[in-house]
Formats: structure tokens, C-alpha cells, sequence
């Protein structure tokens, strides 16, 4: 088995599988803070999968796509939740 | 927002993330990247100071309000444009490249010149819409 087939036959469903499921607690999700972190892990799915991506075309540039998209995913828990605890604080 | 972590870590990520701009910005002519992520990048790095430290501290370390970059950024890439007219009366927008390339930068034209422009805008008007809309929630 090489790495290829490793990475299509396994991960990629892993991946995909895992993606549906995530999708599915963020639409069921009872509490808005369930919603964000199903949000991060999505985005944290999806940067496998470019990760991925750049292995199996041998393109090293798209790990920087990967990398920006963390960075954005990251900035965007941190104000999600800011603004979960000033709402709290509010109430 | 008071967590220990969160400021640390901003204090490391700041200037890693503005270098990394820059290195964005710099790659930019033939590879992904440019002028318009650089840009965002190097916001992100100052919105991320401003959710850890207050936006008051991060208003007072960039000195100057963000707004002012837009103009200057306008102006660098409209003489960007207008260069290759003056120097040799070729069309506007033209690129004009430097001989030789110089290290660490690579290829130097007017081309970098309009992409720092356009970097130096996008920072000017993400942080002011993002700095106004948190100042008003």
C-alpha cells in the first residue's frame, strides 16, 4: 500500500465521515457555545483536507492556504467567544 | 477579555504574523499570495492584539489612526501606475523591473510598489471598520 492509497482509502473517509458528523452537531447543536466549537472543528477538517490536497498534487503552497485558514478560524473562536461572555455578562 | 494565555501568546504572534505578511506580500508576483492577503494577514495580527490587550492599547501602539493609510497606500500605487509614463512614455500600469534581482527580495518593479499600496489599504480599511464596529458593540 503506498502512501497514496493510504491517503485516499483512509484518511479521505476518515476525513469526509468526520466532517458530516461535525456538520451535523453544528446544526443540531442545543447551546450557541456547541455551535462554535462544531464551527472550529469543521474548519479544522477542512485544513486536512487541503493538507491533503497539497500531498497527493505535491503543491507545498497550498500548506499556507491551510496556515491562513487556522489563523482565521482561531481569530474567530477567540471573538466568538468574547462576545459569548460579554452577552453572559450582560444578562 | 482578561485570560493570561491569550495575551502571552498575542504578544509572540503579533510580530510573527506581520513577518509572515510581509513574506506574503513579498512571494505574491508569481505564486499565491499578494498584497490583498498580506494585508489581512498583518489586520488579523492587530485585531488579535486588540481582543487580548483592549483596543485602547493597540489604538495607542499603532500611533497613528488607521484610516491615515489608506491615502498614502492610494498614492504609492497611483505613482506605481504613473512611473512607467514619466520614465520611458510607455502606457499606465506598465511594468518597469530593475535588471538585476536582489537578494532576499527578488525581482524589484513597480509592480511590488502597487502591492505594497494595496497592502497598506487593506490594513487601513479592515482595522477601521473592525475597530468601529467593536467600539460600538
Amino acid at each position: 500500500m503506498t502512501i497514496y492509497e493510504f491517503l485516499y482509502y483512509i484518511i479521505m473517509p476518515i476525513l469526509s465521515l468526520s466532517g458530516v458528523l461535525v456538520f451535523v452537531r453544528f446544526v443540531l447543536g442545543p447551546s450557541l457555545s456547541d455551535r462554535v466549537i462544531a464551527l472550529d472543528l469543521l474548519i479544522t477538517i477542512g485544513i486536512g483536507i487541503i493538507a491533503i490536497y497539497s500531498i497527493v498534487n505535491n503543491m507545498p503552497t497550498f500548506l499556507d492556504i491551510a496556515m491562513i485558514l487556522a489563523l482565521i478560524a482561531f481569530l474567530g473562536t477567540v471573538a466568538f467567544s468574547y462576545y459569548l461572555e460579554k452577552r453572559d455578562k450582560n444578562e | 477579555m482578561k485570560s493570561v494565555i491569550l495575551k502571552t501568546a498575542s504578544t509572540y504572534l503579533l510580530p510573527l504574523l506581520l513577518l509572515f505578511s510581509v513574506f506574503v506580500l513579498l512571494r505574491g508576483h508569481y505564486l499565491p499570495g499578494g498584497g490583498f492577503i498580506g494585508g489581512l494577514v498583518a489586520s488579523i495580527a492587530f485585531v488579535l492584539h486588540a481582543f487580548a490587550n483592549g483596543l485602547q492599547n493597540t489604538r495607542f501602539m499603532l500611533r497613528i489612526h488607521p484610516g491615515f493609510l489608506i491615502p498614502i497606500g492610494l498614492s504609492l500605487a497611483l505613482i506605481a501606475g504613473i512611473a512607467p509614463m514619466l520614465i520611458d512614455g510607455s502606457p499606465f500600469l506598465t511594468g518597469l523591473w530593475f535588471p538585476n534581482p536582489i537578494p532576499v527580495i527578488g525581482m524589484i518593479g513597480s509592480a511590488l510598489f502597487f502591492d505594497i499600496g494595496v497592502f497598506l489599504v487593506v490594513i487601513g480599511v479592515s482595522l477601521t471598520i473592525i475597530f468601529t464596529i467593536s467600539e460600538s458593540a
